[in-house]
């Protein structure tokens, strides 16, 4: 039982940082062509405001901010009754409250499906593309060192 | 007695309207979208970011077009908006070992972990202008190599297993870390004040006082054991979900210098280190703040405060553009009434010097008759 919360709570998780890191404008563009309901009862936000970013001394020691970024974030209540959540960086308010409404229906078994299918997989698959497109193009400015033939025997 | 002075409205008011159509220029040549700023100025809106403190590359944008370009005031125009918006915490410490890595050097290693990866970098270009940009030259698209998807530790982990490199900056088990937009400055102050400081300080101040250590005004003999680039993670506690709730990801540069090795009566010789961290990509500003931080450890490690670049209150207190943009500019504004104040002064000065001046001839005169 333990076992099962804990990869739940892991795919949640990871399913609010999919959306997170998605474009709002692909967000809505997938909800529209989903079906998914978007009727919720906003309980808080979308709301604007900032957190402060910490880093580690040395990288790994002791925290310090570095500064501040701004996050939107939003609370909804499905006419079921779950109640859903979202943080994003930005300030797009649209986006806020659309992913609380995907936290919502995720949570319920109805539609936690329907919502990885038609909503998260897509927006991962569209993320994991450009961080590979990203990361292969980094890859071609990696240094190949050559040991010259010296001139000795 | 003081007068109180009214006036000015109508100019100020057309002084602002003009500043507007000047902003805007020609109106034939097309206005600038924020996304073209966004993109084809990035380095500029990373700056603003860096230094207004505020990562929004929109919000940084639109500071850097209503400057008309002028970075200080677009960063004094960032630092105005923060303080309109609530806080809703402190993000957990991005994690730079598993950053996503556009670009990474060591100047210490060749073959480390994860290797040299140069990324979108300036470096070993030539430095002539190109007319072929000016003209609008379709550009290529980047060269695509599938590498490994190797793990890139901080170079820092790799010269701890010997031991001879200090680890990273711990501070005292219960300490909380400062924040610099809640409390006033107050000197001596921990690493951890000095580098939020450091991270939102003036580039080019920074510069100025590390390129100081590098000529000898605190000697530290650095080497730059590691540049990386790229976007980490942000992760914020909250009390209505059981877990840290992933934010998104943030571009941030960091720098670990690497620095000479006295060691003391309590600590063996081994290399010391500076540290800097800067949001956007900013290897000058990193590397600037590394060395300052480097520097601003002097009484840390036992070593003679005799430069500018080692004195706390020096460098803190001036390297915040704001600040320093603040109190200097303020001249130009009306200082009439200090200023009657003063005339008055040597006015009554001078006075008082010239008649002295007339006794005196008038003596010396009367002394030549009388001999």
């Amino acid at each position: 039982m333990r076992g099962q919360e804990a990869r739940e709570q892991a795919e949640r998780k990871a399913a609010m940082a999919t959306l997170a890191h998605a474009a709002a404008d692909e967000i809505a563009r997938l909800w529209d062509g989903s079906g998914l309901p978007s009727e919720a009862e906003l309980l808080r936000g979308p709301e604007t405001g900032l957190v402060t970013v910490r880093g580690r001394i040395g990288g790994g020691g002791a925290p310090f901010n570095v500064g501040e970024a701004t996050v939107t974030r939003a609370t909804v209540r499905l006419p079921s009754g779950q109640v859903g959540h979202s943080y994003s960086l930005g300030r797009d308010k649209q986006k806020a409250r659309l992913a609380a409404i995907a936290d919502a229906l995720w949570q319920d078994p109805a539609h936690r499906a329907e919502v990885e299918a038609k909503l998260v997989a897509p927006l991962r698959e569209t993320l994991d593309a450009a961080r590979e497109k990203r990361r292969v193009e980094t890859g071609a400015t990696k240094v190949d060192f050559f040991t010259m033939v010296r001139g000795e025997d | 007695m003081y007068v109180a002075v009214k006036g000015g409205e109508a100019a100020i008011a057309n002084a602002h309207r003009l500043l507007a159509d000047r902003r805007r220029g020609d109106r034939a040549v097309p206005a600038l979208r924020l996304d073209q700023i966004v993109e084809q100025l990035a380095l500029g809106v990373d700056r603003v970011m860096s230094e207004g403190s505020l990562y929004d590359r929109e919000l940084a944008a639109l500071a850097v077009v209503q400057a008309r370009g002028d970075m200080i005031e677009a960063i004094f125009l960032v630092r105005a908006y923060r303080t309109t918006l609530p806080r809703f915490g402190y993000t957990n410490p991005v994690d730079t070992g598993a950053m996503q890595v556009e670009r990474r050097v060591s100047a210490t290693y060749k073959d480390l972990p994860g290797g040299q990866v140069l990324g979108p970098t300036f470096d070993y270009t030539h430095r002539l202008l190109d007319p072929e940009l000016a003209a609008g030259a379709e550009v290529e698209t980047p060269v695509q190599r599938p590498v490994e998807d190797e793990a890139m530790p901080r170079v820092s982990a790799i010269l701890a297993h010997e031991g001879l490199i200090e680890a990273d900056g711990e501070m005292p088990r219960d300490h909380v870390p400062g924040d610099i937009t809640r409390e006033p400055l107050q000197f001596p102050m921990a690493r951890d004040i000095r580098l939020q400081a450091l991270s939102r300080g003036d580039e080019g101040f920074l510069l100025a006082l590390g390129y100081s250590t590098q000529r000898g005004y605190a000697r530290n003999h650095p080497f730059v054991g590691e540049v990386r680039i790229g976007e980490v993670e942000l992760e914020l506690d909250v009390p209505e979900l059981p877990f840290a709730v992933p934010l998104g990801s943030i571009r941030v540069t960091e720098c670990q210098m690497v620095n000479q090795f006295k060691g003391s009566a309590k600590a063996p010789p081994q290399f010391t280190r500076g540290y800097g961290l800067v949001f956007g990509q900013s290897e000058r500003k990193a590397m600037a703040m590394a060395l300052c931080d480097r520097a601003l450890r002097a009484g840390e490690l036992g070593e003679d405060v005799v430069a500018a670049a080692q004195d706390e209150e020096f460098v803190i207190s001036h390297s915040d553009n704001v600040q320093a943009t603040g109190f200097v500019e303020h001249l130009k504004l009306p200082h009439y009434v200090d200023f009657q104040a003063e005339l008055g002064l040597v006015r009554r000065m001078r006075a008082e010097y010239e008649a002295r001046e007339n006794e005196d001839k008038a003596a010396e005169e009367k002394r030549e008759a009388a001999e």
